[in-house]
Parts: C-alpha cells; sequence; structure tokens
C-alpha cells in the first residue's frame, strides 16, 4: 500500500514536472484591438481599451487570483506585497513588499512608490494626474504611510473590507514615484511581465519580455502584439483566418461569437458579462418627473427580457444595480428579484398598474405625456433607446429620440439637462461599494440623476464595514431593492459578450465576472 | 505659360488661407472640445480637472490668438502636439502620408490601366457584345459600395485561400507593399476605374464622330493611328479632369478602405482626429489634403496646356 502511495506520488510529480515542461518560451501574441486606447496611463483612464493592453506592464499590490474564474473578496492572492495584516479594529492595512523588485528603467522599486501612488489617487497630491475617475474609490483613505523601503501602512477612516477588491482589480497598477504622468500616458514604466516597446496611434501597441522580472522563469511570451481593427467584420475574418490568435475582451457580440464558432469549430470561446449595464435616468428636479408616480410608471413599462432578447438574442442578464448570478457575486437570486417590482414574469401586469398609475394623473390614450429619449448616439445606446420608447407607449408615454455626440453626452449629463435618457455604463470591479458610492451617493459626480436618500447612504456605508459575507450581501440586496422601487437608476439590462482565441493559446484565464482583469500574460505561452 | 503658373499659384494661396480660416472656425463651431471627449472617455467630469486641461492647450485663448499660433508655426514647419497622442503632429502624419499615397496611386494606376484602354475599346467597338458587357461591369461597379465591396473581397480571400490581404504591419519591402496594397486598392479602384471607362468610352464616341477622324481615315491612316493618335488625345481632356478630380478623393476619402482593410492611414487617422476633436491634428490633416488637392488642379490644369494646344495658345 505505501509502495503504491509512492508510485503514485511519483507519477503526479512526473505530470507535473510535463506539464511545466509544456510551456514553451518564446513567439509573439497576436491580439485585436477594438480601438485606439485614450492614453497608456491605466490609472487616469476607465477603459479597458487602456486597461488590457497595458495591465501586462505593470503589477498591483495584490491581484485577484489568476487561477481563479471569478474575482472574489475571498480570491485575494499578493502581488508586489507579499502579505498583508488588519489592525487597529480593522483600521490599518499594513503591506510587506517583495525586495529586489525593480522598474523597467531599472530604478528599484519601494514603499515610497506605493505611497505616491495613493496620495495621487486619493488627490492628497495635485496635478500628477491629468484625470482621475476612481477617486471615489477611495474615499476611506486617511493617509498612506511607510516604514522602511518594504512597509506601506494604509490608514482608513472605517473599516472596509471591499478596499482588497479595489487593490487587486484591473485598474489599480502601482506606478512609479520617478516618472512624471504625462510620459506615463505615452512610455509607461511598470514593474510587470511586459515592457511597454511602442503605441502608434490607431494602429498597434507592442510589449516586450521583461527579462528581469522579479517572478523567475515569467512571463513565456517574447512579446505582444495588439492590432486596432476598429471594424468588427475585419476583425472576425482576421480570427477565422488565423492572422490573430485572441480577440480582444468582449468585443464580440453573442452573434458575432456564434459565428465565429461555427466557421472555426476549434474556436475557443467564453461569454462573459461586460461590466455594464443599460439603465434608465430620469431626472427628478425636472417637472413632471419630479412625481415619484410619474416615474414607477415608466419603470413598471420596462420588459426587461424583451431588451436581452432583441438585443442579444436573450443572452444579456436580467438583475438590479450588481452583476446578476452566477457571473456576479452580489445580485439578486431568481427567488428574491420576483419581489422587485416590475421584475415579476407577468409584464402586462406591470404595465396595467403603470396605466392605473398614468390615468390617475390625468393621462390616457387620448392624452400621452410626450417627451424625448436622450441617449449617446453610438449603436448600443441607440438601440436600446429605441426599445425603451417602444415601451413606454405602453404607459401613455410618448417619446422622441434625441441622440447627441459622444462629446456633448456626458457634458448633458452632468449638467442635468435632460428628461429622461438611456445610459449604458460600466463598473470596473464585481463590489458593492464601487456601485453604490460611485453612483448613488448623494454628491457622487456620476449620481446623474440627482437621487438621495440619507438613510440609505447610512446603509451603503453599514454594508461597507461588514466582514460577514453573506450578513452583507443580505442587506446589499435590500439596498439594491431600495433603489429599484425609488427609481434611482432602473436597471434595464446586463450585457454580456464573447473573447475568442486559438487553441494554441495556453493559459488563457477568463475571469467570469470581470473584463477588467487577468490580463497580465505572465502564464500565457503559444504553441507553435 | 509662366504668368500662367503664377496666376495659378497665386489661387493656390488665396484658397489654402480660405480652408485654413474655415476649418479652424468650422472645428470649433461643432460642439464639445478634446476636454470634453477626454473625460467622456474617463466617464465623469470633474470641473476643475477639466478647466485645467483647457488652459494647458491654450483653449482658453481667444480665437484669433489661437489662429495666429497655427498659423504661424505652420509657416515655420512647427505642426504643434496632438491633444492625445502628446506628440508633435509632424512625427504622427509624417509615417501615415507614404501608406495612403501608396494605397491612392496604386488605386490610381489600377483605374486609369484598365478604364482608359476598356472605355476606347468600348467606344471602337460600339454596339457589340463586347461594349455590351464592359457597360455593365462598369454600372455594376459603379453601383457597388466600396465598404460592401471590400468585404466580400475579404471574405472570398478567407474563404477561398485562407488568408486575408489585411494591413497588420509596415511591409518591408516595395514588393511587400505592392503585394499587400493590390487588393485593397483594386478595391477602391474599380469605382473610379468604370467612372473612367465610361466617360473615355462617351468622349471617343464623340471625337470618333468628328470631321478630322472622318478625314485621317480617308488619308489612308490604320485604324490604330486614328484612334490613338488622332481621336484619344483629343479625347483626354475630359478623362484628365476627372483623373484629377479622382486623385483629389482618393487622397482623402479613403475612409472607408482603409477601414475595412485596417490600413493605418490619413484618412481614418483624420476621422479618429475629429471625433477626439484634435484640433492640431485635424488642422494640419485638412491643410495637407487642401495642399494635395490644389496642387493636383494646378497639374491638371497644366496637363491641358500639354495635351492640347490650343488651350497653350490662348494662355
Amino acid at each position: 500500500m505505501k509502495r503504491s502511495g509512492f508510485l503514485l506520488a511519483v507519477v503526479c510529480l512526473l505530470g507535473l514536472g510535463h506539464a511545466a515542461l509544456a510551456q514553451k518560451q518564446g513567439s509573439t501574441l497576436r491580439v485585436t484591438h477594438r480601438d485606439n486606447p485614450p492614453s497608456a496611463s491605466i490609472l487616469e483612464e476607465a477603459t479597458i481599451s487602456t486597461d488590457m493592453p497595458f495591465m501586462a506592464v505593470f503589477n498591483n499590490l495584490v491581484v485577484f487570483d489568476p487561477a481563479s474564474p471569478v474575482n472574489r473578496l475571498d480570491k485575494v492572492v499578493p502581488d508586489l506585497a507579499t502579505s498583508w495584516a488588519w489592525s487597529d479594529n480593522d483600521r490599518t492595512l499594513t503591506f510587506k513588499l517583495h525586495q529586489g523588485v525593480k522598474w523597467h528603467d531599472g530604478k528599484p522599486f519601494t514603499s515610497a512608490d506605493v505611497k505616491c501612488t495613493w496620495d495621487m489617487l486619493t488627490g492628497k497630491v495635485q496635478g500628477k494626474l491629468r484625470k482621475n475617475p476612481r477617486k471615489t474609490w477611495w474615499f476611506n483613505i486617511k493617509d498612506v504611510a511607510t516604514d522602511g523601503d518594504d512597509t506601506v501602512i494604509f490608514h482608513l477612516y472605517d473599516p472596509q473590507p471591499s478596499i482588497m477588491a479595489m487593490f487587486a482589480g484591473g485598474f489599480s497598477p502601482v506606478y512609479p514615484c520617478h516618472v512624471p504622468a504625462n510620459e506615463m500616458r505615452t512610455h509607461p514604466i511598470g514593474t510587470g511581465p511586459f515592457k511597454f516597446e511602442s503605441f502608434k496611434q490607431n494602429e498597434s501597441i507592442r510589449l516586450v519580455r521583461n527579462p528581469d522580472y522579479w517572478k523567475p522563469g515569467k512571463p513565456y511570451l517574447d512579446a505582444i502584439e495588439y492590432t486596432i481593427i476598429p471594424n468588427r467584420s475585419t476583425m472576425v475574418l482576421a480570427m477565422a483566418a488565423g492572422k490573430f490568435d485572441l480577440s480582444f475582451t468582449a468585443d464580440l457580440t453573442p452573434e458575432l461569437t456564434k459565428s465565429l464558432m461555427e466557421q472555426v469549430p476549434t474556436m475557443q470561446c467564453v461569454m462573459q458579462p461586460t461590466g455594464t449595464q443599460g439603465n434608465l435616468l430620469v431626472n427628478r428636479e425636472r417637472p413632471p418627473f419630479d412625481n415619484a408616480q410619474i416615474r414607477k410608471a415608466m419603470v413598471l413599462s420596462i420588459d426587461r427580457k424583451a431588451f436581452s432578447d432583441i438585443l442579444s438574442q436573450g443572452v444579456f442578464q436580467v438583475g438590479g444595480a450588481n452583476m446578476p448570478p452566477p457571473e456576479g457575486f452580489w445580485g439578486w437570486s431568481k427567488e428574491y428579484m420576483e419581489t422587485v417590482p416590475g421584475y415579476g414574469a407577468d409584464v402586462e401586469k406591470s404595465r396595467e398598474q403603470g396605466r392605473a398609475i398614468m390615468k390617475s394623473l390625468g393621462y390616457g390614450p387620448d392624452h400621452m405625456l410626450q417627451l424625448k429619449v436622450t441617449t449617446r448616439n453610438i449603436p448600443d445606446y441607440r438601440d436600446a433607446a429605441v426599445i425603451l420608447i417602444d415601451h413606454l407607449k405602453s404607459v401613455y408615454i410618448q417619446a422622441e429620440l434625441e441622440p447627441l455626440d459622444s462629446s456633448v453626452w456626458y457634458a448633458r449629463l452632468i449638467r442635468k439637462d435632460f428628461s429622461v435618457a438611456m445610459n449604458i455604463q460600466g463598473t470596473g470591479i464585481d463590489d458593492p461599494d464601487v456601485q453604490f458610492f460611485e453612483n448613488f451617493l448623494c454628491d457622487s459626480q456620476r449620481n446623474y440623476t440627482s437621487y438621495c436618500n440619507a438613510d440609505l447612504e447610512k446603509e451603503f456605508h453599514r454594508q461597507s464595514q461588514m466582514k460577514d459575507i453573506d450578513a452583507r450581501r443580505k442587506l446589499v440586496w435590500d439596498i439594491d431593492k431600495t433603489l429599484q422601487e425609488d427609481g434611482a437608476r432602473p436597471v434595464v439590462f446586463h450585457a454580456q459578450a464573447g473573447t475568442c482565441w486559438w487553441p494554441r493559446v495556453h493559459g488563457i484565464n477568463i475571469a467570469r465576472n470581470t473584463i477588467y482583469n487577468h490580463w497580465r500574460f505572465e502564464d500565457v505561452w503559444l504553441d507553435q | 505659360m509662366i504668368q500662367y503658373t503664377l496666376r495659378r499659384l497665386g489661387l493656390m494661396a488665396i484658397t489654402l488661407f480660405g480652408v485654413s480660416v474655415a476649418i479652424f472656425v468650422l472645428l470649433r463651431i461643432v460642439p464639445g472640445n478634446i476636454a470634453d471627449i477626454l473625460f467622456d472617455s474617463a466617464g465623469m467630469i470633474d470641473p476643475a480637472e477639466k478647466q485645467q486641461i483647457v488652459k494647458d492647450l491654450g483653449l482658453d485663448l481667444p480665437l484669433i490668438t489661437q489662429y495666429t499660433h497655427w498659423i504661424g508655426g505652420l509657416l515655420h514647419g512647427d505642426l504643434g502636439y496632438s491633444y492625445v497622442s502628446e506628440k508633435p503632429v509632424l512625427d504622427e502624419i509624417l509615417p501615415r502620408i507614404p501608406i495612403t499615397a501608396r494605397l491612392a496611386g496604386l488605386a490610381l494606376m489600377f483605374a486609369i490601366c484598365t478604364g482608359v484602354p476598356f472605355g476606347v475599346i468600348s467606344a471602337v467597338r460600339q454596339n457589340s457584345w463586347l461594349d455590351y458587357a464592359l457597360r455593365v461591369v462598369s454600372l455594376a461597379a459603379l453601383s457597388m459600395p466600396s465598404f460592401w465591396l471590400g468585404l466580400l473581397v475579404l471574405m472570398a480571400f478567407v474563404d477561398w485561400l485562407g488568408l486575408l490581404p489585411i494591413y497588420d504591419k509596415a511591409p518591408a519591402t516595395w514588393g511587400a507593399a505592392i503585394l499587400m496594397y493590390c487588393v485593397p486598392a483594386a478595391s477602391v479602384g474599380l469605382r473610379s476605374s468604370a467612372l473612367i471607362m465610361r466617360l473615355t468610352r462617351s468622349s471617343m464616341l464623340e471625337v470618333l464622330r468628328q470631321d478630322y477622324v472622318r478625314t485621317a481615315r480617308s488619308k489612308g491612316l490604320s485604324e490604330a493611328a486614328v484612334t490613338f493618335t488622332h481621336a484619344l488625345r483629343n479625347a483626354m481632356l475630359p478623362v484628365i479632369t476627372v483623373i484629377g478630380i479622382e486623385t483629389a478623393f482618393l487622397f482623402g476619402g479613403l475612409i472607408v478602405t482603409e477601414t475595412v482593410f485596417n490600413i493605418p492611414g490619413i484618412a481614418r487617422f483624420l476621422v479618429v482626429a475629429i471625433s477626439w476633436r484634435d484640433y492640431p491634428m485635424v488642422q494640419n490633416l485638412v491643410m495637407f489634403i487642401a495642399i494635395v488637392v490644389v496642387s493636383v488642379n494646378l497639374i491638371v490644369d497644366l496637363a491641358y496646356m500639354l495635351v492640347d494646344p490650343r488651350i497653350r495658345l490662348r494662355t
């Protein structure tokens, strides 16, 4: 028995050894890119167009386990930090850092770089970043201190377990103190497995292997080349012809993913939530939408399944503010969702209630409420807005489409210069802190509808401090339900899209609940 | 001849000045500027940060000052910095000019080399089956949108040959460049070819009915000499005009072809720059295209004089 156990262990070890040997060094990974990134600086952008190609240049303090298919708090593992510890009633977070790590320009990485990065992000150092789109993520950081080169201490105002998720997200790399921010936008310097080589506007991005990477033996690839192909038809044909190894993440609609898999049966494809949701914005400061009853009738007119069927052949999911399960961790269960007004299976019954409300306010088939549905003039927004206009008719609302150029869309939202708008927005991490604080705080820049509920805001903070995940999730569900009942920003759909790669690509592990992570490529290799 | 050329050069300068004012004003009339779009891409706006960008880029200066800064820089060879890439505009534009020039040149060559001979054949063999076939083909080529034709060509290549003739890296040699550009050039040149063919045909038909052609035939000249020496030379004037217009179009209007075949030329770059309101980039690209267009027009006018002695004598 002992002998057979020993043999089994030897076989297993040999197997592991063989698997390790199977990883081939060399080759260039060719990836499509959907558009020209606004810059190479991840900290200054809020788009996957920057995050995916440049993530491999950097490291975070911690990351979501690259081997895990979900990004969750219990899946956070060390990266530049070797370990971390909570103290002072969970108000102090201390990270021990790797020693001997060097930036791509040869300078040593120290705790000063970490402090410098979060001083910029929290706005303590002005003028370094041109844009700081995720400043609200770090509202709870009181200050950052160092203790020697290998220790960094974050002092928080309140306990916040989710801050670890934010540290682990793809949008939170550590920046070098000694490199100016404008240089980081055009020629980023990191500690990551790949060095930046070139970024030709509207053409390509090229990263090359960092031979001095602090994780021995990695990465396996010699280089990663992104070719910018804005035309989706050309991109799909290029993938099918084998000109590229991997498609840009979530760049394929459900129909295109299906079509590509039919053209190339060996193609590996994954459908995943894009982290974007379609939602209805109603300006509650502008009459008659200051009347909660009208807002409720509008919400009751929405047939969410129809949106999913029309826009994605039923692939898009229905849920509240948080990403729905099975991919999302914080979204409502199906049973819970049935209890939320407007989410029931019987849409006609909801619409009947909506019509009754509108009739009580003096509207009817002969006297419909006239309004404009404002939206951004790009297909994803327009298509959803057109369906919304159709649904609103069912509750005596006659709407006209007002498409806006991208350059004025956000400016109009910020100025609250709209009555009703169809919006699509992304969230970097599947986490309630990110969702609630970014979009629903009374004074948040992104609170486009001016929704303000002081009692609920207290609940945002309460859930944020909870360590018991199950209890926290229950509270998050209730908060989300209140948000939907109040018509704060009614969620219409959660989008999904596909990512595909040829079987010759190994080591790709797509996260099920985010598109903004797992793009460091340090474990990826090509079998060719 | 010299006086005529100088007069035309003077007109060119006035035209370019008009273009510079028009593009400068139009760009600023369009809603939104680079600061709006930078924040759009980041998904939120902090008014203080936005105002800082506006100030940093000099967008808060009076329009006249902005215009004189631009024109002054242009005259000194300083095109400024791109708002998006933060690199000198010249460094961004220069590598793209040869790409578009090669594509446009090959497309034009394809259009002339096929359009003129087929037009002549169609006219000489009027109402024959060959004439009918060429007219049908040219009508079809004129009717097909270039994005549709481009995609069909790409699909055919993938399905039948298992390869895709799109731009993915800069070709190392001239041969490789011609190979890479020949498919998109033929795809975009087909429409120009059909246009030139139909114009050559109608122009040739008109000339072939002239008395001097009959006289040439009665002198006993061969049919080839009559067609090519006497008729074609006189029929070429309207064709040269169209070739000039097509050249100008090909330099600025290749957006669809550059997008479908993923060619990083100036047309695609210009559209992206407009969407970003990257003023220095758009202004200088439009000025470049305007210079090409007016230069081609000048060359066409000078070519008239070479082809037709009557115009030379009149000037």
